[in-house]
């Protein structure tokens, strides 16, 4: 009988394996739970530590299906996934998953300060409550993402763009080494977006590893490193003229050998 | 003040005090998750199915505790199991489950010589408590209280945002397991207060009212407590100086604050718009 696994704040997988790439991923078929189709196929990616990378397409395209797959909320049927190095699921600590429409209570009573020390029980594990150091983590994040004068508000009182700074702050508070953001600026207004674009250089300087699905084909050359171009399911050819940037695809003969 | 103290004198009414603090605390306490976290129908479905167990338990002559314990759990476990599967909606397999295990506690009841023996199951003996019965209700208790203040960062996580707590690898469905477990207990001890048909409003009317008037999860579990704890002491008054039922009278107290904090939350929210 394989014992109970607890893997929350396991902190075996911490250690990153020497040059691991942020995101190593073979892909043979990822399908949603009690679909008979795969909604991603065949998908072989290689995202160096460090890059931001914009993944485009439009909806369907898969996108939001491979974050998915490397927050860990997809099982993958055939193929593999490593986050560096190890396999999904086992370095928690150094991933935050930014979905683009939360299915979070907003109605929970809980105020944004609370909200964004979610962000740390990652770190703490069972049984541990926050340390002063986390609470300092949480006080800067609030300071950096402006919400300062909306800690104490409960979480539904804020405006959809706050909403999203917030969800913001708590995977920032999580110091994640790999941040993965769905259509982050999607419907927000133009202070959210100014404050999120900031925050994406800001992470990049620190040597952060930025995922972020678009479906805004402009700017991506000032904002990224390289870009994915997703449809159906599959990796596609990049539209002629448009943005690529570094390599991410693996050479097939890598993987067919 | 002599009519407050008067009751007390007898052993029973002690008894029964004592039953309603432990009862209203362990029931406010978990209501404010089933209320958050919309379980109230799973509440009320977990009561129910308890009268087979309780039934069957009462025609042996074994304690009622244990035989709505065993009930209680087997209906968690396969409210968690049905739940689990995408064959059926959840809320339809609770509805299947709950009103035939019902019906199956109605149909044994039936076969007992003397059907009044048994009301008060369906509707509560918070006098009738025995010592055995206080000590297990304690016990239940001080285990709820323990895990919801060993838990409570996994619990407030996996009720506001599951998705985020599966992405750091805290799983939700075992997190949702454990407090069908521990509603199968609280259950369980709000049987012996209000019996099987009114127990979910022990759960579900204090949390309620408290979730009215504040927005902090603390506060709303001392204040849902508070209400809980309350209406089980005048429920007691009332049955002893009106012989009244007393669960009804309990649940009752209970619907009395839920209209307080009703009131409250309108003026506030005037008070509000007036300035």
């Amino acid at each position: 009988m394989t014992p109970l696994h607890f893997p929350y704040a396991d902190h075996r997988s911490l250690a990153p394996s020497l040059n691991a790439p942020a995101i190593e991923a073979r892909l043979e078929s990822v399908a949603h739970p009690g679909s008979s189709s795969a909604a991603l196929r065949h998908m072989h990616l290689r995202i160096p530590v460090g890059a931001r990378v914009a993944l485009v397409g439009p909806n369907g395209a898969g996108k939001s299906t491979l974050l998915k797959a490397i927050a860990g909320l997809l099982a993958v049927q055939k193929g593999d996934l490593r986050l560096y190095g190890w396999p999904v699921g086992d370095c928690h600590q150094r991933v935050a998953y930014l979905p683009q429409r939360s299915e979070l209570d907003w109605r929970f009573p809980i105020n944004v300060r609370r909200l964004v020390m979610t962000g740390r029980y990652v770190h703490l594990g069972w049984f541990k409550r926050p340390s002063p150091r986390d609470r300092a983590i949480v006080e800067a994040t609030l300071e950096r993402l402006g919400l300062m004068e909306l800690a104490e508000r409960q979480i539904g009182q804020l405006s959809g763009g706050q909403q999203q700074r917030a969800l913001l702050a708590r995977a920032l508070a999580q110091q994640a080494d790999l941040l993965l953001l769905d259509e982050p600026l999607n419907a927000v207004d133009n202070d959210t977006r100014f404050v999120i674009t900031d925050l994406l250089n800001h992470l990049h300087q620190h040597g952060k590893t930025v995922l972020v699905a678009t479906h805004d084909l402009g700017r991506l050359e000032n904002e990224f490193d390289g870009a994915v171009y997703l449809c159906e399911g599959r990796v596609v050819q990049p539209p002629p003229g448009s943005f690529v940037g570094i390599a991410l695809s693996l050479p097939e003969a890598a993987w067919a050998g | 003040m002599g009519w407050l103290i008067d009751p007390f004198r007898y052993q029973f009414m002690q008894s029964g005090l004592l039953a309603a603090v432990l009862v209203g605390l362990t029931c406010a306490l978990l209501g404010v998750y089933v209320v958050l976290r919309r379980m109230a129908f799973i509440g009320d479905a977990l009561a129910h199915t308890t009268l087979p167990g309780l039934v069957v338990a009462y025609l042996n002559g074994w304690n009622l505790f244990f035989g709505a314990i065993a009930g209680g759990l087997l209906a968690a476990l396969g409210i968690g199991w049905l739940s689990r599967r995408e064959a059926l909606r959840e809320d339809t397999a609770i509805g299947i489950l709950f009103t035939s295990l019902f019906a199956l506690g109605i149909l044994l009841m039936s076969t007992a010589r003397s059907f009044r023996d048994l009301t008060h199951i369906l509707f509560g003996d918070i006098l009738g408590v025995t010592a055995l019965d206080l000590m297990l209700i304690g016990s239940v208790t001080l285990l709820v209280i323990g895990l919801l203040l060993v838990f409570y960062k996994e619990l407030e996580l996996t009720s506001v945002d599951p998705t985020y707590a599966e992405v750091i690898g805290l799983r939700p469905d075992r997190i949702r397991y454990g407090l069908l477990f521990l509603l199968a207990l609280t259950v369980v001890t709000g049987i012996q207060a209000v019996g099987v048909v009114l127990t979910n409003a022990l759960l579900v009317i204090p949390a309620a009212a408290a979730s009215l008037v504040t927005d902090r999860l603390p506060r709303m579990m001392g204040v849902a407590a508070l209400i809980a704890v309350g209406s089980g002491v005048f429920g007691l008054y009332a049955s002893y100086y009106f012989s009244v039922a007393s669960g009804a009278s309990i649940v009752l107290a209970c619907a009395a604050c839920f209209g307080a904090a009703w009131l409250v939350r309108l003026w506030r929210q005037r008070a509000s718009v007036a300035r």
